[in-house]
This record gives structure tokens, C-alpha cells and sequence, in this order.
């Protein structure tokens, strides 16, 4: 749940930044507007649909014996990392240490992530498919 | 399937063969020097990003999430219809209108506004999708 709001939050921020850049586009009025597409990439394609992606992913892949998820701290880490390489990659102006370290972190939140699910990506057991 | 999903659907399978088709008549310049159909086709590259990202994603995810999400209540268990259609009806529009003013982009001229008025209707659709969206996701 916590990603799902966390990606449409990202969305509308996301929106809002593009479009700032698309109405300085049709009548200029900022000319500092295009230093937002980074961002606004970002937002969307990471903090929006990659994060919604995996929000979907967490609730809905089957689960295990038990009605379990498996390993939730593995996920909430991934979502912890992945917001907190958006945020690192959003302030990245600051320090050239920023945009690698929020890629970085970006990149162990998928690693983290995709060692959360892989136990869950598995057929449904009925009584046909057991054989 | 509800029919709002149903539109939001087939409508982003639209824009995905559209994103698609610009990209064909882009690459017809690598082949074709002399026969650009569009003067000016490098300049479409935002309208088919836009096309494929937000007609063809964004439009797909809003209408899968509105289908399938968790019930807001019993009685309107996909929350406010009239906000799932204006987000359809926004963002629409304001892709179609981004393409038009985009293609003959002039700052300063009606194109210009179109470009602005696209801007906030996107946004709107945005805010739209996201009011339905909040209150449906709860701890299951």
C-alpha cells in the first residue's frame, strides 16, 4: 500500500513538473523550466510506473503456504531504497556523488526486490496442474 | 470489466500503435533523405515519448487500477465514477492537444496555448485519477 500511494504521489508531482515544461514550452515564461526534465523522468518513469509496477506485484503474485507474502522486509527494504535513490537522484545538483549513489541505490532496490518475489513466481497448485 | 476500463483499454492500444507509427514515419528519414513526409519529423520525438508513455502506459495502468483495485465502499465500490471519466476525458484531450501544437509548434501563437492548455488538462486528469485512486488502497 505504502508503495502505491509513495507512486501517485511521484505522479502528480511528476505531472505537475512536466507540466510547468510544457506550458513554458507554448508560452515562455520560466527559462529555467527545462532544468526540471531530469526529474521529471525520473518521477515517472522510476518513482511512478516502476513503483506501481512493484507495489501491483507485491499484492497481487500468488502467495505462499499460509497466505504468507515470504519475506516482507525484503520488499520494504526494496521500497526504502528505491524511494531513497528518487530522492538522492533529486538532489543531485548538490553533489556528483548523488546521482550514482541514488542509482545505486535504485539498483539494490531491484536486486532486493526481485529476491522477494522470485519464490512467489510460481504455478497455481490444483488438483489438475499438481501432476 | 467496467466500461470506463473498457475505453481507457482500447483507447491506450490506440496510442500505442500511434507511439509506433510516428517512430516508422521518424525512421523513414534514415532511409528516405529526400522524402521526409513531415518537414520536421525529429521534432515529433516528445509527441511519440508522450504517446507511448502517457497514452499507452499511464492509460493502461488508470484503467487496470480502476478495475481491479481493492472496493471504496460497498455502494461505490470503484469510488467516483465522474472522477474515473474526467481523468479518461483529460487526459485525453490533453494528449490530443499536445500532438496538434506540438507538430506545429510556435511559441507565442494558438499552438502555444494548446501546448498550455494541454499541460493543465494532463495535470487535472492526474489529480483526478489519484483523488479516486487514495482512498481504494487499503491494508489487505
Amino acid at each position: 500500500m505504502w508503495a502505491l500511494r509513495a507512486a501517485l504521489i511521484y505522479l502528480l508531482t511528476g505531472f505537475t513538473f512536466g507540466a510547468v515544461m510544457l506550458a513554458n514550452k507554448g508560452q515562455p515564461f520560466w527559462p529555467q523550466a527545462w532544468g526540471l526534465l531530469p526529474i521529471h523522468i525520473e518521477y515517472l518513469m522510476i518513482g511512478w510506473v516502476v513503483q506501481f509496477a512493484l507495489g501491483v506485484a507485491f499484492w497481487i503474485l500468488p502467495r505462499l503456504p499460509g497466505a504468507s507474502r515470504g519475506n516482507e522486509t525484503l520488499a520494504l527494504a526494496s521500497f526504502l531504497l528505491l524511494n531513497t535513490g528518487v530522492l538522492f537522484i533529486t538532489i543531485q545538483e548538490f553533489s556528483l556523488f548523488f546521482l550514482p549513489l541514488g542509482r545505486g541505490f535504485e539498483l539494490l532496490a531491484s536486486l532486493l526486490f526481485a529476491r522477494h518475489a522470485w519464490i512467489r513466481i510460481k504455478p497455481l497448485l490444483t488438483p489438475k496442474t499438481e501432476s | 470489466m467496467p466500461l470506463i476500463t473498457r475505453w481507457m483499454l482500447k483507447t491506450s492500444l490506440v496510442y500505442f500503435m500511434l507511439a509506433l507509427a510516428v517512430g516508422l514515419l521518424q525512421s523513414t528519414r534514415t532511409v528516405w533523405m529526400d522524402i521526409d513526409l513531415l518537414g520536421s519529423l525529429r521534432q515529433l520525438e516528445p509527441v511519440r515519448i508522450h504517446l507511448f508513455v502517457v497514452g499507452w502506459i499511464t492509460l493502461l495502468i488508470f484503467g487496470v487500477a480502476h478495475w481491479m483495485f481493492p472496493k471504496y465502499s460497498q455502494e461505490r465500490p470503484r469510488g467516483y465514477a465522474s472522477l474515473a471519466w474526467a481523468s479518461y476525458t483529460l487526459l485525453n484531450i490533453g494528449l490530443i492537444l499536445r500532438v496538434i501544437g506540438e507538430t506545429a509548434a510556435q511559441p507565442g501563437t494558438i499552438y502555444g496555448w494548446m501546448l498550455v492548455a494541454s499541460a493543465l488538462f494532463q495535470w487535472l486528469a492526474g489529480l483526478a485519477f489519484v483523488l479516486n485512486t487514495w482512498p481504494r488502497l487499503k491494508v489487505k
